[in-house]
């Protein structure tokens, strides 16, 4: 299989199959959080896609370069915590200066996800499943859109949820994670398909 | 020996992106008017957008930049205004203190409806139908899409009619934008004289619809010592500024249209 294929195929069972969130259940505080509006949604998730790529690129080397070289692959968790969090702060300025308009746009989202467990989470299976550093890229560029895929689906529910009428025990975050559970469900549908 | 090793990678890893950080913060510094954040704390904080701008950060960004002046925000209290005024060092006048009032007086018990309402409990959705499930035309519906637009917890429905709580009211005007029948205005807060009826339609039609209607008699109107109340389309209205609440239009009026509160009632 030419290299060109796998990684197509990589990219679509990431975003299918193993959804991050509705799969794998990683990043389900911003899901819940920053999924009432679509268009909040959509800057959520545009950070969110940029942060677990760049970020799937640095733990790569550093897990290559660094961790491996001196046998402490067990310290991973540790270091891509640290790498994660300084790359986040460091992209935050780099936009700021150079970007205001995109600073904008993605800015308050920025720091939201220093502690998000999808960003960690790509960054330890990418490890896991012995990615080279294109697959990683791949990997991680893929995880942020079906993280994009699943909280913009389920905004534009919630935006839906918002003019009916729900019996009140159900109102407001009961009505929400059943929506979720339910998307979820759904998304159980494409566990079938084969490559 | 084998927990050495970690240890001083974690340090150094931790000590290069510590300085590393140092240096980006420095050399990708932008430029920020200290003041903005300055004002932006003095503000009300409840982004109500009765300035017009955004948010309270967009307004105090506006502030700094000389394109507002800070006694545009009706939520924020006097003192602070002229602190923010001191920072600028702009002058700042006392604007009148202005507050809601909602002009409809036709509770559940005073009108009628023409149907019965199930749907989205919004003003709008229900004033799509017909103009509301009430058989007046004029009148408040009672969904309180008011109640859900002020920020203050300043409104709120009772009886099937808006109210307006005038001591957490700060006049941003929410309220005002977001109601589909218009019959919320902001009035000077030291008027206590209202007439609490909005419709335009014929004393005798009124009379069959609602109990607690203007019929456009004019008794007011022949009464008042100012000349400050007049009916134009078969409604009683109070200037406002000739107004200076005496009461006697609201002793006269026979539908008891007209409510009058005496000094420290209301």
């Amino acid at each position: 299989m030419s290299l060109l294929v796998e990684l197509v195929l990589l990219s679509l069972s990431t975003i299918l199959v193993n959804n991050f969130v509705l799969v794998k259940f990683l990043g389900i505080c911003p899901f819940l959080g920053v999924s009432k509006k679509v268009e909040t949604a959509v800057g959520m998730s545009l950070a969110v896609t940029f942060v677990m790529t760049v970020a799937s690129a640095c733990t790569y080397l550093v897990q290559v370069f660094l961790l491996d070289a001196l046998g402490i692959g067990y310290m991973q968790t540790v270091a891509f915590i640290l790498v994660i969090a300084v790359l986040v702060q460091f992209v935050e300025m780099v936009i700021q200066k150079f970007s205001p308009s995109l600073y904008n746009a993605l800015g308050i989202y920025l720091p939201l996800i220093t502690t998000n467990c999808a960003v960690l989470g790509v960054a330890l299976l990418n490890v896991q499943e012995q990615y080279d550093f294109i697959h990683s890229v791949v990997f991680g560029f893929s995880g942020g859109i079906s993280f994009m895929l699943a909280i913009v689906l389920f905004a534009g529910v919630r935006e839906r949820l918002e003019t009916s009428d729900i019996p009140k025990p159900l109102q407001g975050f009961p009505i929400a994670l059943i929506t979720a559970g339910l998307i979820a469900m759904a998304f159980l549908g494409f566990q079938g398909l084969k490559f | 020996m084998e927990i050495i090793i970690p240890v001083i990678v974690l340090g150094v890893m931790g000590l290069v992106f510590g300085a590393l950080l140092g240096v980006a913060a420095k050399a990708f510094r932008v430029e920020k008017d200290e003041r903005i954040e300055q004002v932006q704390e003095l503000l009300a904080g409840a982004n109500c957008g009765g300035c017009g701008y955004a948010g309270c950060s967009a307004f105090a960004e506006a502030v700094v930049a000389g394109k507002a002046n800070p006694s545009a925000c009706p939520s924020t209290k006097k003192e602070n205004i002229h602190q923010i005024a001191e920072i600028m060092g702009v002058s700042v006048e006392d604007g009148e203190k202005m507050v809601a009032k909602v002009l409809c007086s036709g509770t559940c018990d005073k009108t009628s409806v023409k149907y019965q309402y199930d749907g989205i409990t919004d003003c709008v959705a229900v004033y799509r139908f017909g103009g509301g499930e009430k058989t007046c035309l004029y009148g408040c519906t009672g969904y309180g899409s008011c109640v859900r637009a002020c920020l203050f917890d300043a409104i709120h429905v009772i009886d099937g009619v808006a109210h307006v709580d005038r001591d957490k009211c700060t006049g941003c005007g929410a309220c005002v934008s977001t109601c589909p029948k218009r019959i919320i205005e902001l009035v000077p807060a030291k008027q206590r004289t209202f007439v609490v009826c909005r419709s335009k339609e014929k004393g005798v039609v009124i009379k069959d619809i609602c109990q607690a209607g203007c019929i456009g008699c004019k008794i007011c109107e022949k009464n008042c010592p100012k000349d400050a109340i007049h009916v134009v389309d078969n409604i009683a209205k109070i200037d406002y500024d000739k107004c200076v609440n005496c009461g006697i239009c609201a002793s006269k009026c026979p539908r008891h249209v007209i409510e009058f509160k005496k000094r420290g009632e209301e």
